[in-house]
């Protein structure tokens, strides 16, 4: 069995804020193994940034509280002081965000920056950390990499500022590689790049990768498990091929029914999921999403526990629904309703 | 890049041009300001002033006669030959013998604005909504709210000795550098401290706000993210960048205290500087002293103008020149 890098067990996150307590990670449980490819899939204000962030420990702050535990090789990073933290961000768990354009200092060269993360860590000189800077752009594909070292931000592009990104977080060679939607902002042609550099490099590097996105599309490929996160919670989670073949949550079926597929009969509209997702200050009763749910019914007032409801082990959802009823309901939602059509 | 200073100097040239006719030109509009009567001075008969004004050429060119003079005004500024119309002192080595202490009040209190304000700033950013955030706030505005002329006389009254308070600092007056280094030290302390409160308050506001808004970006959540320490973090990452709209300001309030701006700070200490010199000209309403001291800090503002655009685009280098 592989080394197990990471156990997360029932992690919740809450926010004061002016508005009240916002309770944005609500109980989140995984672990992850070297080499393994974790998917975190949800919409906005589901949770999942906010997890990957305290991971990192970058949630860290006087209006934030933690429950539950976050073992990194055993240690709980919830426990570690601010200061010990330092040696595990950049080191340990390298990140990568969103967005490249903001996420790079405009004022200095790539270069520099990531001369800055190895130094952190590691006692080399300047020279032997540039260097090696080199060797680590050429490795995330960018051309020229003895001169673009040199070039500031502004002067690369979308897709060449996220592979700096992902050459910087991996620079000391972590063993977890959190990346937090960091295809949302480029090109489709470059989110494909990017998603097959992240996998490449993860076995380059030995690593383990937890992957956020709001898309299920983007990790169709690379994701070993799939993580599904609606307000704040775990709505399924299950192997990839549990999740994109036998999904059991209805928001599944919507967050599958909104990728465009090639390989079904085309539906008229891509499906969407009507609503909005709930305010985490002030959640509804029961299941979260049964407001927006289609085949909510009376028993959903009460909130469905994240349990293994189909004969798969190791695959579990929060619905109440029968199972045979969803296998033959849900491809309404998925595909369109074009499964009735043809 | 060469280009690009030549044409912002040109530029300069005009912009001077305009200061020197408009402060002409306010002169004359304002009452009193027929040039041959100053010139003449009180007790002139009217026969001296028509004499003047046929030397000056005001009576023959009608209009462009005030032109002429302007235009001789400006080029006996630039061959040094201006002489004042109250006393006949040449304008130009007045503003040389000016300069030592208009020098040392500005270098002095730009060091000392600049080093509070970037500490104050900081400091109250960090502590945030703490108690000693709240206090600099207080002692901040409460410093941009004092006038000059006032913090000046009242520091003078309690601690220069006026009316038998105690003389833990001396009344006033420049000493040079060069005879006496400790006293010029000693002179200048009180001034510095005046004219830096206010910039000091105004800084460390406008830091504040900057730092606060850095700390958001998501530039300072990868360095956070690469496991820097929190300290590296601020300086180089937040106060980078926070710093960059403070070295605009720095540049243009210390070109204007350096071009005689600091008028009120000079004449409360009767430091004998360019506003000092600047002050006394208003008074006598003479023209080719302030018409000199304009030019003189005008040509202070424009050239450091051009340097604060060079700093910019050296501290930002997504800004380009052109």
């Amino acid at each position: 069995m592989a080394e197990r890098l990471l156990e997360v067990n029932d992690l919740k996150v809450r926010f004061a804020t002016e508005d009240g307590i916002v309770q944005a990670v609500s109980g989140i449980s995984f672990e992850l193994e070297r080499g393994k490819v974790l998917g975190i899939v949800g919409e906005s204000g589901s949770g999942k940034s906010v997890t990957a962030m305290t991971l990192m420990g970058l949630t860290r702050g006087v209006n934030a509280a933690f429950e539950g535990e976050v073992l990194y090789k055993g240690t709980d990073l919830l426990e570690v002081s601010d200061r010990d933290m330092q040696e595990y961000r950049g080191n340990e768990l390298g990140m990568i965000f969103q967005d490249p354009m903001t996420s790079l200092n405009p004022v200095y060269r790539i270069g520099e920056q990531i001369v800055e993360a190895i130094q952190a860590h590691e006692r080399v000189d300047k020279r032997t950390a540039r260097a090696r800077t080199i060797e680590l752009l050429r490795q995330v594909g960018i051309p020229n990499p003895d001169t673009r070292v040199d070039n500031f931000p502004h002067e690369f592009s979308g897709g060449m500022r996220q592979r700096a990104m992902i050459a910087m977080a991996l620079s000391c060679n972590p063993s977890i590689l959190i990346a937090d939607e960091p295809t949302t902002a480029l090109d489709v042609t470059i989110q494909a790049q990017i998603v097959e550099l992240v996998s490449r490099l993860k076995d380059d590097f030995n690593s383990a990768v937890i992957f956020i996105t709001h898309d299920l599309g983007v990790i169709a490929d690379i994701a070993d498990e799939i993580i599904v996160m609606y307000a704040g919670r775990v709505v399924e989670r299950g192997s990839k091929r549990d999740v994109f073949y036998d999904p059991q949550m209805p928001y599944t079926w919507g967050l599958l029914g909104s990728i465009p597929r090639l390989d079904r009969p085309r539906p008229e509209r891509l499906h969407t999921i009507e609503g909005s997702p709930p305010s985490l200050i002030n959640l509804p009763d029961g299941c979260k999403f049964r407001p927006r749910c289609p085949h909510a019914f009376e028993k959903c007032k009460a909130e469905p526990g994240l349990e293994n409801r189909v004969e798969t082990p190791g695959h579990f959802d929060r619905c109440w629904l029968d199972v045979e009823f969803k296998r033959s309901h849900r491809d309404e939602t998925i595909s369109g309703g074009s499964a009735e059509a043809a | 890049m060469g280009a690009y200073i030549i044409r912002r100097i040109f530029g300069m040239l005009l912009v001077l041009v305009a200061v020197s006719l408009i402060v002409y030109l306010i002169f004359i509009v304002i009452p009193g300001g027929d040039p041959a009567q100053r010139i003449a001075g009180r007790t002139a008969t009217p026969a001296n002033i028509a004499s003047i004004r046929h030397k000056l050429g005001l009576d023959k060119h009608g209009f462009t006669g005030f032109f002429i003079q302007w235009f001789s005004l400006v080029k006996q500024l630039f061959t040094a030959k201006l002489v004042s119309y109250a006393n006949q002192t040449n304008v130009v080595s007045q503003i040389k013998q000016g300069l030592p202490a208009t020098f040392s009040l500005s270098i002095g209190a730009g060091i000392i604005w600049m080093g509070f304000g970037v500490l104050v700033g900081t400091i109250s950013a960090v502590k945030a909504g703490r108690i000693s955030d709240r206090l600099i706030t207080a002692f901040a505005l409460i410093g941009i709210s004092l006038p000059v002329a006032w913090l000046g006389l009242i520091l003078r009254y309690f601690l220069a000795g006026e009316r038998g308070s105690p003389s833990w600092f001396p009344d006033g007056g420049y000493v040079p550098l060069t005879s006496n280094p400790w006293q010029w030290f000693y002179h200048l302390l009180l001034p510095w401290f005046t004219l830096a409160v206010l910039f000091i308050g105004f800084y460390g506001r406008v830091l504040r706000s900057n730092i606060l808004d850095t700390i958001n970006e998501d530039f300072v959540r990868t360095a956070k993210a690469k496991g820097l320490t929190s300290r590296r973090i601020l300086v180089k990452h937040v106060l980078r960048a926070s710093l960059i709209p403070i070295v605009t300001l720095f540049g243009l309030d210390f070109a204007s205290v350096l071009g005689g701006g600091a008028i009120i700070t000079e004449s409360v200490y009767n430091l004998h500087g360019v506003g000092w010199y600047a002050a006394q000209s208003i008074q006598s309403e003479d023209l080719p002293p302030l018409m000199g001291v304009t030019l003189y800090g005008a040509m202070f503002i424009v050239v450091f103008t051009l340097i604060v655009d060079l700093a910019y685009a050296y501290l930002d280098p997504r800004i380009r020149l052109s």
